[in-house]
């Protein structure tokens, strides 16, 4: 589909809201490469949102939901958190229902949507925090990797809960002093990107969302290989300046800062091999679709 | 989008036919079978066009939830699996259902109680998803045995509870409880309990529909909220999040919600009365005395009377089939006549006895007991010895009680 089923009738037109008016006009529904390059040029599927000011995560936010392949027939699972407060605001159908069960509903939700839509594309995507990935919510995250559930799981890891003030998570580095750390945390980061390799998940990148191309490619990736093979893992720096003491204006620094070389979110990839020949497949077929427009393109100005 | 109606009379992969749900209840042949109450969910099951069922072992439970396993295998469910533990599971659940299937599950005990934190969401969500509990003991240390304390811990979680006596009304209410559930004015979960062993493991003549037909499949777009499915996709789903907002607007919203929610427990009222033929059965009320009971305890207040007739003592039975919606008025009527109300139960806190003195006037009426517990069975003598005590009859001796 495209945008046929948010038509308004033309006799309500006039008193939707603008927003709903200005995502039947202009959003990127349907819109087969679409990208972080449509933000500023179309309606996003994020209205206005009530993060702190400069928090990355509504950078995140807007990046994934400009370069979801398939917006239309995707259903994403959040928990509570910071996420949940922006989920109300996306022009998608999302599920918050409790506290670090996200992959559970995933699951459930995603079998429902292949019993009842057999042949079609419905993909599901899971978005939480650290507290609910790893913490609350470990069992179900690798539960899911282990059935092979066909969705994506991203943590926006911020390395604290950050919603409830600042506490010491799973995904906070050793020694940090925090809320319920207060002597500095005593273990050592989880390494969930490597449990996720270990879990059985096909796709697995430890990135920050510094760049948006970068975000835009590693989302796609992901929610093929979900869609083709098996579950797909994105755990993605998205720091609380709040919490770690940061202006509004620091956020992006902090994140190049973090994802040098020698620290913690240098980008780390995995790719199965299964999931390696299905993304040089697409990129075959990508190659050979731009090469067509081209060709198109040259001959329409001959 | 789906009609309902428009499907009645077609077949579906597995040659069952959908047909109307009162014609295939009420009108349609029966064939008496003898079965265990585990091998009756699944053949309930059979007839009820789930889209999707999860399992998890946990006694007495599993064997119905591995037959149903049986019955994914041959191709009358749409998806089937076993879930981590009952926390997910019933989270599993929920996700299924916000995707617009038709869901079941079955849980009991300790399971019922890891996944608590579920059922106010499921409610809220408005997920019409039937959860069977067949109810064992909760206490420490560890016991299997059959005990009624973890209905309790359901009555207020928004969900629709009812409690069968019997296999027989285990087969009917899981067909007729979907069809209560997912009524759109009502669209709630249903805990459908029953006593654990005393029903799933005993052998009993039940009385079963044909095997060719089955429930009309569920129709996710009757919802009074939307179907997670992108087909109707939303613009965004409000401007301001609920959740922590502390304003007035929130915390109205969250009260408004909360209503709705038990408006709609009042709502499934109507269409209960109407499957399950009234929310209570009733028996000679006008006695003086009356037995209020729901489950298993139904079946020995029964048996408690007519040992009593036989002494000449004329006793009531009021069995109580739906626990929410509660039978408020019903009980009351029943009751009005009896100078002494017993309530036998399986469980130490005599939670039913509690929710009666709470609904008749002269409470003093109410005797909260027998009560037997942690697994303790619950001859019919006891019953009678407590009615006749309180008579000033003379009964009985009962063991090592030194009386």
């Amino acid at each position: 589909m495209s945008k046929e089923r948010i038509q308004i009738s033309e006799a309500l037109y006039d008193i939707m809201p603008s927003d709903y008016q200005d995502l039947v006009k202009s959003a990127t529904y349907g819109k087969e490469d679409r990208g972080w390059k449509d933000i500023g040029t179309s309606k996003e599927l994020i209205e206005q949102h009530s993060l702190c000011a400069g928090c990355p995560e509504s950078m995140a936010f807007r990046y994934i939901l400009a370069s979801l392949p398939n917006p239309e027939d995707t259903v994403m699972v959040g928990s509570t958190g910071c996420t949940s407060l922006v989920f109300p605001m996306v022009a998608v159908h999302n599920i918050h229902s409790l506290f670090g069960n996200q992959n559970a509903i995933a699951s459930g939700l995603k079998r429902a949507l292949s019993v009842r839509f057999p042949g079609r594309v419905k993909d599901v995507v899971v978005l939480a925090g650290d507290g609910a990935t790893v913490d609350i919510g470990l069992d179900m995250t690798l539960q899911a990797w282990f059935r092979q559930e066909k969705f994506t799981t991203i943590c926006f890891d911020n390395e604290l809960y950050a919603n409830t003030g600042g506490q010491e998570s799973g995904l906070m580095q050793k020694g940090f002093v925090a809320k319920m750390a207060p002597v500095g945390k005593l273990f050592d980061k989880v390494r969930l990107p490597e449990i996720a390799r270990e879990s059985g998940c096909h796709y697995v990148v430890n990135c920050t969302v510094s760049k948006p191309s970068l975000v835009e490619k590693v989302i796609r990736n992901a929610v093929h290989v979900a869609r083709e093979i098996g579950p797909t893992y994105l755990q993605l720096y998205t720091p609380c300046i709040l919490e770690i003491g940061k202006n509004s204006m620091e956020g992006l620094q902090e994140m190049r800062d973090s994802e040098k070389p020698t620290e913690r979110f240098a980008y780390k990839e995995y790719i199965s091999e299964p999931a390696k020949q299905l993304l040089a497949e697409l990129a075959a077929k990508d190659k050979e679709r731009k090469a067509a427009a081209k060709q198109l393109a040259g001959q329409a100005s001959a | 989008m789906a009609d309902t109606h428009s499907v009645i009379g077609t077949k579906n992969k597995k040659g069952q036919t959908y047909t109307d749900t009162w014609k295939m209840m009420n009108e349609a042949p029966r064939t008496p079978s003898f079965f265990t109450g585990s091998e009756v969910i699944k053949e309930a099951i059979r007839r009820a066009s789930c889209d999707v069922m999860i399992a998890y072992p946990i006694t007495p439970q599993s064997e119905a939830a591995a037959l149903i396993g049986e019955l994914f295998a041959e191709g009358y469910i749409g998806d089937y699996f076993r879930g981590e533990s009952e926390f997910a599971v019933m989270s599993q659940c929920a996700g299924a259902s916000f995707g617009g299937a038709r869901v079941f599950t079955t849980t009991a005990g300790p399971g019922t109680m890891r996944a608590m934190e579920n059922f106010p969401m499921w409610a809220g969500a408005r997920l019409p998803i039937q959860m069977i509990v067949t109810c064992r003991g909760i206490n420490s240390p560890l016991s299997i045995q059959p005990d009624t304390l973890e209905i309790a811990y359901l009555l207020n979680t928004g969900m629709l509870v009812w409690h069968a006596e019997t296999a027989q009304d285990f087969f009917d209410w899981i067909l007729k409880g979907y069809i209560v559930s997912e009524e759109p004015d009502v669209h709630l979960p249903l805990a459908l309990c029953c006593d654990g062993f005393f029903v799933t493991h005993t052998k009993d003549v039940v009385n079963l529909t044909p095997a060719d037909m089955c429930l009309p499949p569920y129709d996710p777009y009757r919802s009074p909220v939307p179907c997670m499915d992108m087909e109707c996709p939303p613009v965004r789903m409000m401007r301001d999040p609920f959740v922590m907002k502390s304003n007035y607007i929130s915390y109205a919203t969250h009260a408004s919600w909360q209503q709705e929610i038990w408006a709609a427990v009042e709502r499934s009222r109507k269409h209960t009365i109407h499957w399950l033929n009234g929310l209570v059965d009733t028996e000679n009320t006008d006695a003086d005395i009356v037995i209020v009971a729901s489950g298993t305890a139904v079946s020995q207040g029964r048996e408690a009377i007519r040992m009593l007739e036989d002494e000449g003592v004329r006793c009531g039975l009021v069995k109580v089939k739906a626990l929410r919606p509660w039978p408020e008025e019903e009980i009351r009527e029943a009751t009005k006549n009896a100078k002494h109300i017993f309530v036998p139960e399986f469980n130490v806190t005599g939670w039913l006895a509690k929710e009666i003195r709470a609904t008749v006037p002269n409470h003093q009426r109410v005797h909260a007991g027998p009560h037997v517990c942690g697994g303790m069975t619950m001859p019919p003598e006891i019953i009678v010895s407590e009615i006749k005590t309180t008579l000033g009859m003379k009964t009985f001796s009962l063991a090592g009680r030194g009386s």
